[in-house]
């Protein structure tokens, strides 16, 4: 299998001048792919684009049908629904929320796991991978017995507050949570930091939050990115849970207004793009093909 | 790192008896909370009428003071119950919570047994037949001021449940894109490609049902038969006239249902995104159906809950739901009295044919026949 | 190697406590919980009632549905996701196309329900904003596909493809560039270095994102819900009618046996995605 071969080949080549055979036929290669790449991305943009587009063209519909005049009365009605500005400020809470405490849960059991009892890893790792088995729908039939007690303990002034669904968002982001965490804390050495940390007289809680922590940033990022998408789309666990998030305030307006229902839907993909883009500024890019 | 031995076999063994002790001790309901909301209404929130809880003024006294209420299932475009909702919270200045508006009746119970206890559940219910039928263990019994107005076979003897609007299954349709429907056979015809829609899956919702059992009526079925609906249907669907997407406002709006079978007074939320909506009710299958009130036993605010059913049996109320097109269940006993709005009871859609009404055994053997029967054909 | 006990001892798993006990209560004990309620009628009895109806026949046609809809979109949002992988990751590393192309993926990869079949019915439906362009310029598309399965396949593809983007991208980061100049040295063309290097190299994680996509999209009822409400074609509206349907009662312990039906199926596709997970992990370490 030649995929033996390369892990031989590549320390010699790695010194070696990667000077291509043909120059020529390499330029005319490359431009081949550029263009190739273009037209692919032209094509994925279309076809994510259009259906998207037909949601503004329907949110903007006035009188006379999809061929009449635009109409913007939707998207400015958007802040006559005062209830669905305070859906939206509850789930940027509950992203947060859910963000910080699932890495929270997170990290400090896989560094722990890696370090201490490696045996429990497996087990780890199947309790994570275990909410993607189990549909949403499923899993929200079981809770409600759960759901029951959270309310019973929970003072009468939040009981409608949707931050107690973090509790069940945080299971739901496990999986993605721990594929990105794992492979931030594989890319780092984590026995020998902690042990070098630990022999420099640090605590546990310097080793994890000013040794490790800084070392998986991006990887950290990245859950957090994931949960956060996670936590602002999902609708299933909310509605059936009766609790009232962006997504279920969203769905209960397309009954009323389906124009500003639509509108708001646009708006809030728009602004979770911005926000997603904006959060991966913040984190330094490895360089690719840099073997660390 | 071998997941066969003893000790990782251990662990497992460890982490399944955990979970299991949990649902054990999950699935048990925690201790009902004193509500105390039940407590300061005092005499009003247990109250089986107005006289009892000590006097309407007494009655809106407590509901003022809880100051809330919480309903669920209610689309402000379902029988008026936007306006209602405004009037009532003007009148008393109560504060409405409407939550899950897209809701079926069996969505309601599932709130209350999942609410129970907390400050969110469901006060009052507003639902179909079957399900008010079988779930009067959670109703508490009140009789309203209005009472004897209804006719006794449209409310539980003691209260649990009173039928409170009601309406016929119609086929409602874009008349600016087709021609006057004048029989539901009409339907068949090529110009309704791609056209016809139901409000729901008949074995999931109410008022798909009767669109089903309307159209066994108007094809040769009967109240007893549904198999005439189910095979109209599928002949709709074999002609590429039928679309199995959910009807909605939206959907009606965009033009990708111009036809929908569903209750007659739900065309006034159609007519508002449609102008040239049109509603058909056929004379040889006019098929109604009422749906029926009830307070949670365990309400939050039971003073609000009592109110609101006074509110929604007065005159003021009923004529709400008459404005939005459905008949209120005094209508009779308003139309002798000459207290019903006149100009509202003008704008309903004509009937013409005798109406006919599903007993709840009828019901029953339609809804087994769908369920054998509706996936097969529909599929 | 140090003197000092690497891995801790006896005590050490407490460590792990908190993750465990959270993870049992948060996430097993539902699941016992559901598992159990298969077993009960709604008086808390045992009963193999509700498995039984399992064996009727549109559940195990719901359930055929599932697997044949959950299979194509995974298939579909593979390909053509890792094919829009490559296209990302071959540009700029730090450059906007890659940072926007993360962000839209994230985004529209937890896109669905109501709101995704209508952006759907409003573009491709029969009064479509694509059908009616269309109409202008030739023969009408037939549209009534949109509401059936194949068209379920395309509304799924629209959020396994960038799901697919996500979880494949670090695995094309580490296909090392040296390798392939290391082929090409050796005298080997792009397609040898493609189907001997990259592709062995690649297969572990794509079948692995595969099978991903395969229980994302089993899972996925709110979108189906709003396109087809009729006839509950596959197995999580099947869980929907028993739990919520407000004209067949009663059946909500039928839901639960059926849930346990979706366990089973997606248990068997993820333990073959914990295989596969693994050695593809070692191969790029």
């Amino acid at each position: 299998m030649s995929a033996e071969v390369v892990p031989g080949v590549a320390p010699l080549v790695a010194g070696a001048a990667t000077a291509p055979a043909a120059p020529g036929l390499r330029r005319r290669a490359t431009r081949r792919r550029q263009v190739l790449r273009v037209v692919l991305l032209v094509l994925f943009a279309a076809f994510f684009a259009v259906p998207l587009l037909a949601l503004v063209e329907f949110s903007t519909r006035g009188a006379g049908g999809i061929g009449g005049s635009r109409s913007f009365a939707g998207w400015q009605q958007i802040v006559d629904y005062p209830d669905l500005v305070g859906a939206i400020l509850s789930s940027l809470e509950l992203a947060v929320l859910t963000s910080v405490l699932s890495l929270a849960l997170l990290v400090p059991t896989m560094v722990w796991i890696r370090l201490r009892v490696p045996q429990l890893s497996r087990l780890v790792e199947f309790l994570c991978l275990l909410p993607l088995t189990i549909p949403a729908i499923v899993l929200v039939v079981g809770w409600a017995p759960i759901y029951l007690w959270i309310n019973y303990f929970t003072p009468r002034a939040h009981q409608s507050s949707p931050l107690a669904l973090t509790f069940a968002y945080i299971v739901l982001v496990l999986p993605y949570s721990y594929r990105t965490i794992d492979a931030g804390l594989a890319a780092i050495d984590v026995r020998t930091l902690s042990e070098a940390a630990r022999s420099l007289g640090a605590s546990w809680g310097t080793v994890l939050l000013r040794v490790i922590v800084p070392n998986i940033g991006p990887a950290l990022l990245n859950a957090a990115v994931l949960s956060v998408a996670l936590v602002l789309g999902e609708f299933t666990v909310a509605s059936l849970l009766n609790y009232v998030n962006v997504q279920v305030a969203m769905n209960n307006l397309s009954q009323q207004n389906s124009s500003v229902a639509y509108a708001v839907a646009t708006a809030s993909l728009a602004a979770v793009f911005l926000l997603l883009f904006l959060l991966s500024l913040a984190s330094r890019r490895r360089t690719r093909g840099s073997s660390s | 790192m071998d997941a066969s031995s003893p000790r990782s076999r251990r662990q497992v063994l460890t982490a399944l008896a955990g979970a299991g002790s949990f649902a054990l001790l999950a699935a048990c309901s925690p201790p009902p909370s004193s509500s105390p909301a039940a407590s300061s209404s005092g005499s009003a929130g247990a109250a089986t009428s107005a006289e009892e809880a000590g006097g309407m003024d007494a009655l809106v006294k407590a509901a003022k003071a809880e100051g809330q209420l919480n309903v669920i299932a209610l689309p402000p475009d379902w029988a008026n119950y936007g306006e209602m909702i405004s009037a009532f919270s003007a009148k008393y200045g109560i504060k409405v919570n409407s939550a899950t508006p897209d809701g079926s009746s069996q969505d309601e119970i599932n709130a209350v047994n999942q609410l129970k206890g907390t400050s969110r559940a469901p006060d009052v219910l507003d639902i179909g037949m079957s399900v008010a039928l079988a779930n009067t263990s959670l109703f508490a019994p009140y009789k309203t001021a209005t009472w004897a107005d209804i006719p006794d076979a449209q409310k539980e003897p003691s209260g649990l449940w009173v039928q409170d609007y009601g309406g016929y299954m119609s086929v409602g349709y874009d008349s600016s894109k087709f021609p006057e429907v004048k029989a539901v056979s009409d339907l068949t015809a090529a110009a309704f490609k791609n056209s016809v829609a139901l409000n729901g899956d008949p074995t999931q919702a109410n008022a798909a049902l009767n669109g089903v059992v309307m159209a066994s009526l108007a094809n040769g079925g009967s109240l007893d038969d549904v198999s005439e609906g189910v095979e109209f249907f599928k002949g709709l669907k074999g002609s590429g006239n039928f679309i199995p997407v959910q009807a909605t406002s939206a959907t009606v709006k965009s033009g990708e249902t111009p036809v929908v079978f569903d209750w007659d007074y739900l065309a006034a939320a159609n007519a508002k995104e449609v102008p040239t909506w049109k509603v058909f009710v056929p004379a040889d299958a006019t098929l109604g159906g009422y749906y029926a009130q009830a307070i949670n036993k365990q309400a939050p605010n039971p003073a609000a809950a009592r109110l609101w059913q006074e509110f929604l049996y007065s005159d003021e109320g009923q004529n709400t739901y008459l404005k939005g097109g459905a008949r209120p269940v005094r209508m009779d006993a308003m139309t002798t009295a000459g207290t019903v709005d006149a100009t509202a009871a003008a704008a309903l859609p004509p009937v013409t044919g005798t109406p006919v009404f599903l007993s709840e055994d009828q019901a029953t053997k339609a809804k087994a026949a769908l369920a054998s029967t509706w996936a097969g054909a529909i599929g | 190697m140090s003197p000092r006990r690497v891995t801790g001892g006896r005590l050490a798993w407490l460590g792990s406590l908190p993750f465990l006990a959270y993870v049992g209560l948060f996430l097993l004990a539902p699941t016992v919980i559901v598992a159990v309620g298969a077993f009960t009628d709604v008086a808390n009895r045992p009963t193999l009632a509700n498995i039984r109806v399992l064996g009727q026949r549109t559940v195990l046609d719901s359930f055929v549905d599932s697997i044949a809809l959950s299979a194509a979109s995974a298939v579909i949002g593979a390909v053509l996701g890792a094919v829009l992988a490559w296209v990302v990751v071959t540009g700029n590393p730090d450059g906007v196309l890659r940072r926007a192309a993360t962000a839209v993926c994230g985004v529209l990869a937890q896109f669905g329900g109501v709101t995704l079949a209508f952006a759907f019915i409003a573009s491709i439906g029969n009064q479509g904003l694509l059908t009616l362009a269309l109409d202008q310029v030739g023969p009408r598309l037939s549209t009534g596909w949109l509401y059936e399965l194949p068209g379920l396949v395309l509304v799924y593809s629209y959020f396994q493809i960038p799901l697919m983007v996500l979880v494949f991208l670090p695995a094309l980061d580490g296909v090392r560039p040296q390798w392939r100049e290391a082929a090409e040295t050796l005298g080997g063309s792009s397609w040898q270095y493609f189907r001997h290097v990259a592709v062995p190299l690649l297969t572990p994680a794509f079948l692995g994102a595969l099978l991903l996509l395969f229980a994302n999209a089993f899972a996925a009822y709110a979108t189906a819900a709003a396109l087809i409400s009729q006839g509950a074609i596959i197995a999580p509206l099947q869980i929907r009618t028993a739990l919520t349907s407000e004209v067949l009662l009663g059946q909500a312990n039928a839901g639960k046996a059926i849930a346990l039906g979706m366990i089973l199926v997606v248990a068997v596709a993820m333990t073959l995605y914990a295989l596969v997970q693994r050695r593809s992990a070692r191969w790029l370490r």
